[in-house]
């Protein structure tokens, strides 16, 4: 059962729904009752993407297909991935990444969607002994869209992944991010950030299985639900047995900005080895109105008082980007949508 | 410049605050003094508008306008200031960020342009040498892990940065040790001016021997019920408020 099942066949009976564990607060099968025709082939021009001032090189994958980005041993690399919905068919695509040994790439992916499609990215995503991967993700889909990124992430001795996953919703918004993770000192940093208004709906969910000893895990993710929109977050680190000394800390901090917006968050730390550092917070909460209060005693009115304390809420995430010139990208993506 | 006249205000719905009546002529320095839970952090509030403390009768006016019908921040840029009893902490905002966005806001709300940024810094750095706070702790974000006496030094270093009009220290002297307590006073001593004036909330005399004060009030019970020169200061220092707890 799965999204790109149901995509190629077009039965919804496919679809995750409500009864399937992990997509519970995103049921599909619920949703959706009649699966649109496959997306067509676009023919037009596209409108210029989030990251393509930053990258030379450039995957552009619209309505679907497959791309491959191979980094060499030793080699160090910059690629925007580019994953676009024309119309309102529905379409997967497939891209496969692999990083040699010791090399390095900085991947800036985005998705757009233009209407009511639905689609579906697989990503199968390897890193060898040593390699660096920093992946930015700015997931910015239409309101009527149903957009499901899933990815596979498999991680050598030695690799670092770190991702940051900035996301404003769509009608159904899922981004999943499963990692393999070896320990023998390789790290990943699992960060998010979201920002949901109107009936959006967004949902990040992440697995990361340790299972060898001396790993790290880092994650924070941090969200912004106003008006009736609805977010989740599913994370879950599991330590498996004989992965000792295991470091893994996981946090995740909403602020909810009117009474009909939900968030859901599920953090869970599965912990079978010995020796294991873990922590994790989780808070949901409103705005702190007596700092508020102190901003706008300082002068600043209302409005600018509330973009600049959820600005700052959210740029504790932000600063974690490793690549100064994404960091900016995703700054000012988060900027003009609190400024409101 | 300040007059509140027959004051009454709710917290939450309780009354706190019952008949309140004090005039604070421009140039001049009043202090408050006064039992712990009199209403004296009450009286700061209303006056600068925080939510949740509702007038019910009486007012308020700054120069002739009525304060209690502006907001919050209009307030502010009508030169209000509040140094709090207990400062927020601001998250992820550096100090000369948010003291920029402020002083920037307030010069907007007044018609006037905004400051330029190497103005800004030149104001900034000249203000923290006078406070002694090293400039690397303005580029933290506000208040945050910053110890009690710090925070409100920092206080006083807003305060000279946005240069209001209408100051209320609400016990600035609280958490201060005894050399920043001196430094600080100069601050406040600094802004004293014919065209600006002050409300010193405090519980103690020693605060008064930097910041001289025209006029000495007792606040108990939600209202001002002795009023006197530096010499009541004095008097409440040796006699305690038992008399006025009766008169409240
Ligand atoms: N949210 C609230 N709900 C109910 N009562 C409140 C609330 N906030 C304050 N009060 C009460 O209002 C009264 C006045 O408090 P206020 O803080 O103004 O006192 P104060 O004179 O500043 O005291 P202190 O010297 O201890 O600072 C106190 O009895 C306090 O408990
Ligand atoms: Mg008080």
């Amino acid at each position: 059962m799965s999204v790109a099942a149901a995509i190629r066949t077009r039965d919804v009976g496919e679809l995750p729904s409500r009864r399937d564990e992990d997509w519970r607060w995103t049921d599909l099968r619920g949703l959706i009752r009649v699966l649109p025709d496959a997306s067509e082939a676009f023919t037009g021009t596209l409108s210029p993407g989030p990251f393509d001032r930053l990258a030379a090189d450039h995957h552009v994958l619209v309505n679907g297909g497959d791309a491959r980005i191979d980094v060499a041993a030793g080699k160090k690399t910059l690629v925007a991935l580019r994953l676009v919905s024309r119309g309102v068919g529905a379409h997967a695509s497939r891209v496969t990444i692999n990083l040699g040994a010791g090399a390095r790439l900085r991947l800036l992916e985005s998705y757009e969607s233009d209407g009511a499609s639905v689609c579906q990215t697989a990503l199968t995503i390897t890193l060898a002994e040593g390699a660096a991967l920093e992946r930015i993700v700015l997931a910015q889909d239409h309101e009527d869209a149903v957009s499901v990124s899933q990815a596979e992430v498999r991680l050598s001795p030695t690799a670092d992944f770190g991702q940051t996953i900035v996301a404003s919703g769509a009608r159904r918004q899922r981004l999943e991010t499963r990692v393999v993770h070896p320990g023998g000192r390789a790290s990943a940093r699992m960060d998010g950030v979201y920002l949901v208004a109107d009936k959006r709906h967004t949902d990040h969910t992440t697995v990361v299985t340790h299972e060898g000893v001396d790993g790290t895990t880092s994650q924070l993710i941090k969200g912004v639900a106003r008006d009736q929109a609805r977010a989740v977050f599913q994370g879950k680190i599991i330590v498996s047995e004989g992965a000792d000394r295991t470091d893994a800390r996981m946090g995740h901090h909403a602020l909810i900005l009117s009474d009909r917006a939900e968030v859901d968050a599920k953090p869970e730390l599965e912990i079978y080895a010995d020796d294991v550092s873990c922590a994790h917070g989780n808070t949901v909460g409103a705005m702190d109105e007596d700092a508020l209060f102190y901003a706008r005693q300082r002068g600043i009115p209302e409005p600018e008082a509330r973009a600049m304390l959820t600005e700052a809420f959210i740029g504790q995430v932000i600063d974690r980007i490793w690549f100064e010139d994404a960091r900016k990208v995703v700054r000012k993506w988060a900027a003009e949508r609190l400024r409101v | 410049m300040l007059s509140v006249s027959n004051l009454h205000a709710t917290v939450d719905g309780k009354p706190i605050l019952k008949g309140l009546t004090l005039d604070v002529p421009a140039g001049e320095v009043h202090a408050i003094m006064g039992p712990n839970g009199a209403g004296k952090s009450t009286l700061s509030y209303v006056l600068t508008g925080r939510q949740g403390y509702d007038v019910t009768e009486g007012g308020a006016t700054l120069d002739g306008e009525d304060l209690l019908a502006l907001e919050a921040n209009e307030r502010a840029a009508k030169g209000v200031f509040l140094s709090f009893q207990y400062p927020l902490e601001i998250p992820g905002v550096p100090a000369l960020t948010f003291i920029r966005t402020a002083l920037n806001a307030q010069k907007k709300s007044r018609g006037e342009p905004e400051i330029t940024a190497p103005a800004f810094l030149k104001l900034a750095r000249e203000k923290a040498a006078a406070l002694k706070i090293d400039f690397e702790m303005l580029k933290r974000a506000l208040n945050v892990g910053f110890s009690g006496g710090e925070k409100k030094r920092m206080e006083i270093f807003q305060m000279a940065m946005l240069s209001p009009r209408f100051l209320i220290l609400d016990e600035t002297d609280s958490g201060l040790d005894i050399d920043a307590l001196r430094i600080v006073s100069e601050g406040v001593n600094a802004m004293r001016s014919p065209d600006r004036a002050m409300l010193v909330i405090t519980h103690y005399q020693r605060l008064l021997d930097y910041i001289k004060p025209d006029r000495v009030h007792v606040l108990a019970g939600g209202r001002i019920v002795a009023s006197g020169g530096p010499e009541l200061a004095l008097e409440l220092e040796r006699d305690g408020y038992d008399r006025y707890a009766k008169a409240a």
